[in-house]
């Protein structure tokens, strides 16, 4: 991904820096909704999406993923605070406001009997743009739709109607792209060809928020993190720096001969045992995990042979994405 | 005004009734030749004529306010309903429009659809009677307003449905029993005094009679009554769309 480095240094600037921090494309404030049956899905959520960024909220089922989706889309209304998208308030300029946001929900849905074609050119018009044929066509050859064009929506397979949804949500040329667990039930050949076209996308200059239960999408896609749980914003964060800072590093060392405790030579590392003395495990901080954790790295294996501990084998892991944010939730809950 | 949303609403609704133009234009026209039939020939040849008028041209404007009045409201009601049934109503719900072109768009698409029928059917009786239209200015009013009336009538009801059992149930159990006692095959002047009062209470009378003063210059009730009573119609379904939109009833919670 060569091309895309000219923006990912601006980007990162952007949203580390206060002082020469843009406008965000998205602006929540005060987010709360509960519903008639007395469910509060948000809680006075506020949040700021910038422009440009690929966005993954993660967060448990019930979390309140689809409902602040929902609500910046124009389809829930809010109890209370606002929403603006690029200056436009979602309820009193709501036409600017959602000229700019295309969404692809979560739930797989479509005129059964309309045609590929006949159901984005729709979608295209709905939201008040001239037709434009070869924008489609575009589209749909992006999205590998274009031999399907003209088949009914009900012969298509679950991925393709994915797909269609896509192009859907894509035929108005949006600035923002919602895509509310995008790979649900999607085979992994079809989830990879959908990072590829967000990436694109987001290469154009589109700015994309998705929901996923997938640790693994966010952790491959995402430029920032936001934790969503009960209904409340837990954490939001560049995934590098959430990673580096709630990610640790383990070196585990599986010994010849089992030890009954860590030989006192060694006992300023942070050293444990484990399974009856068989296995020598050192954490350490993944931040520090550069240039100068391989040199301490190699140090104490240096250390450890020469205070005559063998070992058969070795592995290090970084803690995932997955880790720390089962660990958010279960603090939290 | 996004105009070019309520065109795509509007051309995408009329696109599917061509797909589907059987049961959308030819089996209302097959039931109504069966009227004609049954009622116009079988019955119709015993009873000569209604207020100067031979009886099968009398049950016409009847027959096509029959239709007018169920197949607004079966049009209007799908067109709704189904986007919410299959969960495709979130793209309109997202698009930058507002409630009244959305309604432009599904009552507008329903309405023509249904307008299109009654000339249709009006032509299909051509065919079995002779039939001279004394106010055909009016006649097209009548038609219109009808077909707006009750598809705006049908949009509220797609809304309100939240299974096909709903769907069904205003069409069956109010439409269709209030159409049949409304009129159409019959002149209220042949009823006893105490069903014509009551009769009076049916708002298809006045709908029917107008409709029937247009072809024929005779009617059951005043021709002001009857635009009146659309009239009525009309503001009251407006009101409650309105309510719907303002409350976000049953589209956004």
């Amino acid at each position: 991904m060569n091309h895309e480095t000219p923006t990912a240094p601006a980007r990162k600037t952007q949203t580390e820096s206060h002082a020469a921090r843009p406008a965000p494309v998205i602006a929540i404030s005060g987010l709360s909704k509960r519903y008639d049956s007395g469910f509060e899905a948000l809680k006075h959520v506020d949040l700021e999406i910038q422009r440009g960024e690929i966005f993954a909220l993660l967060g448990p089922n019930g979390a309140g993923k689809t409902t602040l989706i929902s609500i910046i889309c124009g389809l829930v209304n809010a109890t209370g605070g606002s929403v603006v998208v690029d200056g436009h308030d979602s309820v009193t300029d709501y036409r600017a406001a959602r000229a700019k946001i295309g969404l692809v929900p979560q739930e797989l849905t479509s005129d059964a009997f309309e045609t590929v074609w006949n159901t984005v050119r729709f979608s295209r018009g709905l939201f008040g743009k001239a037709p434009n044929d070869t924008h489609i066509e575009q589209v749909l050859k992006a999205l590998s739709l274009w031999d399907k064009r003209k088949n009914q929506l009900i012969t298509l397979s679950g991925g393709m109607k994915r797909r269609v949804l896509i192009a859907k949500a894509l035929a108005h040329e949006p600035e923002i792209l919602f895509l509310d667990e995008p790979t649900a039930g999607v085979d992994v050949e079809l989830r990879r060809d959908m990072w590829e076209v967000v990436r694109e996308l987001r290469n154009s200059g589109v700015t994309i928020i998705l929901t996923t239960h997938y640790i693994e999408e966010a952790e491959e896609m995402a430029d920032r993190i936001g934790v969503i749980n009960g209904g409340e914003i837990v954490l939001v964060r560049e995934k590098a720096a959430l990673m580096r800072q709630l990610g640790s590093k383990q070196l585990t060392l599986h010994l010849q001969t089992p030890l009954a405790s860590v030989p006192p030579a060694l006992a300023h590392h942070p050293l444990t045992l484990a399974e009856d003395g068989n296995v020598l495990v050192y954490t350490y901080d993944a931040s520090e995990a550069g240039d100068s954790g391989h040199v301490s790295i190699s140090a104490l294996i240096n250390e450890i042979e020469a205070a005559g501990i063998r070992f058969k084998d070795l592995h290090t892991k970084q803690s995932s994405l997955e880790d720390i944010f089962v660990n958010l939730v279960r603090e939290r809950s | 005004m996004n105009l070019q949303a309520v065109r795509s609403i509007y051309v995408f609704e009329m696109a599917r009734a061509g797909r589907t133009l059987l049961q959308s234009l030819i089996s209302p026209v097959i039931s109504t030749s069966l009227y004609f039939v049954v009622f116009g020939a079988a019955i119709g040849s015993r009873i000569q004529e209604v207020e100067g008028v031979s009886y099968g041209a009398f049950i016409v404007p009847g027959l096509i306010m029959l239709m007018l009045l169920t197949q607004s409201v079966s049009n209007a009601s799908f067109g709704i309903f189904f986007p919410k049934f299959t969960g495709t109503i979130y793209e309109v719900l997202s698009a930058p429009i507002s409630y009244f072109e959305i309604v432009l768009g599904y009552v507008g698409a329903a309405a023509s659809k249904s307008a299109i029928l009654g000339l249709v059917i009006l032509g299909t009786a051509n065919f079995f009677v002779d039939l001279h239209i004394q106010h055909p200015f009016m006649m097209m009013l009548f038609l219109l307003l009808t077909a707006l009336t009750f598809s705006l009538l049908g949009f509220i009801i797609g809304i309100w449905a939240d299974s096909f059992e709903k769907l069904q149930l205003v069409p069956l159990l109010i439409i269709t029993p209030l159409t049949f006692l409304g009129g159409s095959f019959y002149s209220i002047d042949m009823l006893p005094p105490l069903w014509q009062a009551v009769t009076l209470a049916n708002p298809v009378v006045y709908l029917v009679s107008g409709f029937r003063w247009s072809f024929y210059g005779i009617s059951d009730v005043s021709v002001v009554a009857s635009l009146v009573m659309i009239g009525v119609f009309l503001a009251v379904s407006l009101a409650v769309i309105s309510w719907i939109f303002r409350t976000g009833y049953r589209l956004r919670p």
